[in-house]
């Protein structure tokens, strides 16, 4: 029915698309080069979470500290590389910075995300950032100022639907942009590690478990550890990565520190990347690196 | 350009310890301050005198079922709780401190008006409340229920809630089940309030954990939140609607309240100048609850509504407050902080200033008040402290204190965090071995400098103990015109802290008496207008965590000694003026 309404409806006019350019439009959106695909999908988990659950200290601080990673993202590229950049992951810093770091003061917002923005510039090697920048300042800030920050630890509800909703919505679009490996390498590494680690502690498994199905980790997972800037290039080593920096977290678990995952990526990502860098130096036909202007969140 | 941004980033780092310096500068210039210079300073300061008093209360955890044992400090750390009131009416206020041990006693300390007290909970027949079976105490509050001029009291507990009626000051009787309470609460918080302006007390009672769970003989170990910021699997809520003779009837299904979110404290107070009462309800695992009073026949529920009802927290205590003499109540409501965890901080829910103020709408201004971050914390209370004519803040800190260097935040994070099945049994819970959970805190006084800035003093002021803080109450136990604070401790002993004041400010107090009102005058409103300004306090049934305060009202007049007229609204809705009563005295009034 509904072909035949277009196809028999009035004439189109030379401005109006025709199916076939709406559909490669459609496709263009959801295609994997689709920079606006992931901070689409961590505006809807923002929306969503704060306007069913209310999850963010106030949308004031988040606004703060998506403003002050845009204002920093624009006048470093305009400084450094002379040119405008393109926001979108400037955006996916702020809003992860604004989702992930939990302060009564407004302060800690915006340094977290002038510290990752800047950290894009400056923790360089070879034309490459090491750290995930959102990662890497909000490491500094529990180190730094740990009086005035903590990170988000609440629950998104208390039914397992809404993370669901993220899961499905999460792993389509990593899915899409070629990253869903990564997240599930991850995963698995984790719930496999969180029954290795019961051997140590002799605590339930589901109390090993359960912080991964908190809201903090479908940002980790989805957002974080598959960022396309800091992770190395060959799809077995992402995986490797990925299991690291899993392996990694245990060990900060079992020292009990209740930020292990970003420590955790702090520590296993750049040295990744280090040695991604380095290898690929060593074999400079068959390596891309791409070098530039900086983006990651 | 590299340079230049290398040490815009190296400026950013340090950044949060240039501020943690400058802080830190101005705590220790404060710090450096004589005892003497302290009191000129601030204009009080308190001295913990418990045992000059004779106060020896200590109070003890219960020992519950044994498949909580390893979690057992945890679970059982709520319960030392004191509430004053002048239950033998010589005009001197007494103290009633409750006890949670199994088999332990509670005490009633009874004023000898030469600064001690003495315990007569025995003598009185309010002490054996806690024997095997029937559960144990966590709270009192007192009112006068059948209007005979005598304060009843009532003794919440996780058990069975029990009523006593106050026998003209000599004898307590038992009067449970002529009221028709329920066989088993495990209630945290109770406030007596006159919701329908009937002269009769009625009676709130908010469950923490379902009522149907006796902790003593759990069925199975799925009895904890079920979230820790959404749970709504928790007590329910009782308002008793006092029939008069002695007898209640349960109405809170009918009137609109019928939450289960997890309480721990509730405040009364007429928060929109309608003249009828609303209840603010602080809820542990969630967001806060308001009960809009509308015309004593309903209560509707409006916290997303009035902006309290967004963000969850760990509802702790409840209590308002006339924050910027206003006229108008603000609420503050304790939660969790704990440094790198958790920073949730505390509310200060003020009303939004252009609204009509029968449509309140709260903005929290804790940050940019300075009242925020206080800890794990508990008990809260208003009260002018060193006269000035400002209402400033106690708030007692401090969860479970075992060995001070392991900490159990780690492993209760993780579940915390985790999904409902997770959570909500106590099986999960890793044990806690020993360890400490936000404990050995020191507390914090806010004192209140009148232009919406409040400046911590806790240490300078003397208040200096770290025990477990739960429940404080103020009163003026001297009757000198200054208020004291009385503090009860997990698994600590209840604290006297005696205030000196400096010279030169004056007050005024208020003991007021119903007669087509309530007899305790509960909800009765007093504005003292002075040098320009107002401030309202209001007579409560019950505040902070497991706390009333003394019902006599304690105003500071800082250097004014001239008060320009005082308004009483009383809860029948009658009003009565008084013009330019004399200041530093205390007026006992009874409703014309």
């Amino acid at each position: 029915m509904m072909r035949e309404t277009i196809a028999t409806g009035s004439p189109r006019s030379a401005a109006e698309p025709t199916p076939s350019e709406v559909q490669s439009a459609v496709a263009r959106f959801f295609s994997i080069e689709n920079r606006y695909l992931p901070p689409l999908f961590i505006t809807l988990i923002l929306l969503v979470s704060q306007l069913s659950f209310g999850v963010l200290e106030s949308f004031s601080r988040t606004l703060l500290a998506i403003g002050t990673a845009m204002a920093f993202e624009l006048v470093l590229t305009r400084l450094v590389y002379h040119k405008f950049p393109v926001l979108a992951s400037a955006y996916i810093t702020g809003i992860s910075v604004g989702i992930l770091i939990r302060s009564p003061e407004f302060w800690p917002y915006a340094l977290t995300s002038a510290i990752a923005i800047t950290s894009k510039y400056v923790l360089r090697w070879r034309g490459r950032h090491l750290w995930n920048p959102s990662n890497f300042a909000i490491c500094a800030m529990l180190l730094l100022a740990p009086e005035y920050v903590a990170t988000l630890s609440i629950q998104w509800g208390n039914t397992i639907w809404p993370m669901l909703v993220v899961w499905v919505l999460g792993a389509f679009i990593t899915w899409r942009v070629k990253r869903l490996h990564i997240t599930a390498t991850y995963v698995v590494s984790f719930v496999v590690l969180a029954a290795v680690r019961t051997l140590f502690t002799g605590h339930a498994f589901l109390a090993e478990v359960a912080p991964i199905t908190g809201p903090m980790y479908q940002l980790f997972i989805f957002f974080m550890i598959t960022d396309p800037k800091t992770t190395v290039k060959s799809r077995r080593g992402q995986c490797i990565v990925a299991f690291l920096v899993a392996l990694a977290e245990m060990a900060f678990r079992l020292a009990q520190n209740v930020d292990a995952p970003y420590f955790a990526l702090a520590v296993a990502g750049p040295v990744a990347m280090a040695v991604s860098i380095w290898m690929s130096s060593r074999k400079p036909a068959t390596a891309t690196i791409a070098a530039g202007s900086p983006a990651g969140h | 350009m590299r340079i230049a941004l290398a040490f815009l980033f190296i400026a950013l780092l340090a950044t949060p310890l240039i501020y943690k310096r400058v802080s830190a500068h101005d705590k220790a210039s404060r710090r450096a301050l004589s005892k003497e210079s302290v009191l000129n300073r601030y204009g009080f300061r308190f001295e913990e005198s418990s045992r000059a008093a004779g106060i020896d209360f200590r109070h003890r955890s219960p020992k519950l079922d044994p498949k909580l044992q390893h979690i057992m400090a945890q679970v059982a750390s709520m319960g030392a709780a004191v509430s004053i009131a002048d239950f033998d009416r010589d005009g001197w206020p007494d103290i009633y401190a409750v006890n949670s041990g199994e088999g332990s006693s509670n005490a009633l300390y009874r004023n000898q008006h030469d600064g001690t007290f003495r315990d007569v909970a025995a003598e009185v027949g309010l002490a054996d409340l806690n024997e095997p079976g029937t559960g144990v105490s966590t709270g009192a509050v007192w009112g006068d229920y059948d209007n005979d001029g005598y304060e009843d009291v009532l003794v919440y507990k996780w058990g069975r809630p029990e009523l006593f009626h106050n026998d003209a000051g000599k004898r307590f009787t038992r009067a449970t089940g002529q009221a028709g309470l329920p066989k088993w609460v495990n209630a945290n918080t109770a406030v007596w309030f006159d919701y329908d302006r009937d002269g009769k007390l009625d009676l709130f009672i908010g469950g923490y954990y379902p009522e149907d769970v006796d902790l003593w003989h759990l069925k199975n170990t799925k009895m904890m939140p079920e979230s820790f910021e959404y749970a709504e699997n928790g007590g329910r809520k009782y308002l008793f609607h006092n029939l008069g003779n002695g007898r209640f009837e349960e109405v809170s299904e009918r009137l609109g309240i019928r939450s289960r979110r997890w309480a721990l404290a509730a405040v009364a107070a007429d928060l929109r100048g309608t003249g009828y009462p609303d209840l603010f309800v602080a809820n542990d695992y969630g967001v806060s609850e308001l009960y809009l009073n509308e015309g004593g026949k309903h209560f509707r529920e409006a916290g997303k509504e009035t902006g309290i009802g967004y963000a969850p927290k760990s509802g702790m205590s409840a209590a308002v407050g006339d924050v910027l003499n206003q006229g108008r109540f603000g609420v503050y409501v304790s939660n969790i902080s704990e440094e790198g965890v958790l920073v949730q901080g505390n509310n200060l829910w003020m009303p939004e200033a252009g609204k009509p103020s029968t449509e309140p709408h709260y903005e929290n201004l804790a940050n940019s008040m300075g009242v925020e971050l206080a800890g794990w914390s508990f008990g809260v209370q208003f009260g002018d402290f060193n006269n000035d004519g400002f209402e400033d803040l106690y708030v007692t800190n401090g969860n479970v204190s075992l060995d001070r260097k392991r900490s159990y935040w780690y492993d209760y994070s993780k579940v915390a965090g985790g999904n409902r099945s997770i959570i909500s049994d106590a099986a999960n819970w890793p044990p806690l071995d020993g360890r400490s959970l936000s404990g050995y805190q020191q507390k914090k006084v806010f004192l209140n400098d009148g232009s919406a800035q409040f400046r911590e003093v806790a240490q300078l002021v003397g208040v200096t103990d770290v025990y477990d803080g739960r429940s404080v109450a103020l009163g003026d136990f001297s009757n000198r015109g200054a208020l004291d604070a009385v503090v009860a401790n997990q698994n600590g002993p209840v604290l006297l802290y005696r205030n000196t004041l400096a010279p030169g400010n004056h007050w005024i107090e208020f003991a007021l008496e119903g007669r087509e009102s309530n007899r305790s005058a509960i909800g009765a409103e007093v504005r003292v207008y002075w040098n320009g300004q107002q401030q309202l306090q209001e007579v409560s049934g019950g505040s902070g965590f497991c706390a009333q305060n003394d019902r006599r009202l304690h105003f500071g007049l800082g250097k004014s000694n001239r008060i320009d007229r005082v308004e009483i609204r009383w809860p029948s809705g009658r009003t009565q003026t008084l013009t330019a009563p004399a200041v530093d005295q205390r007026l006992s009034i009874v409703e014309p």
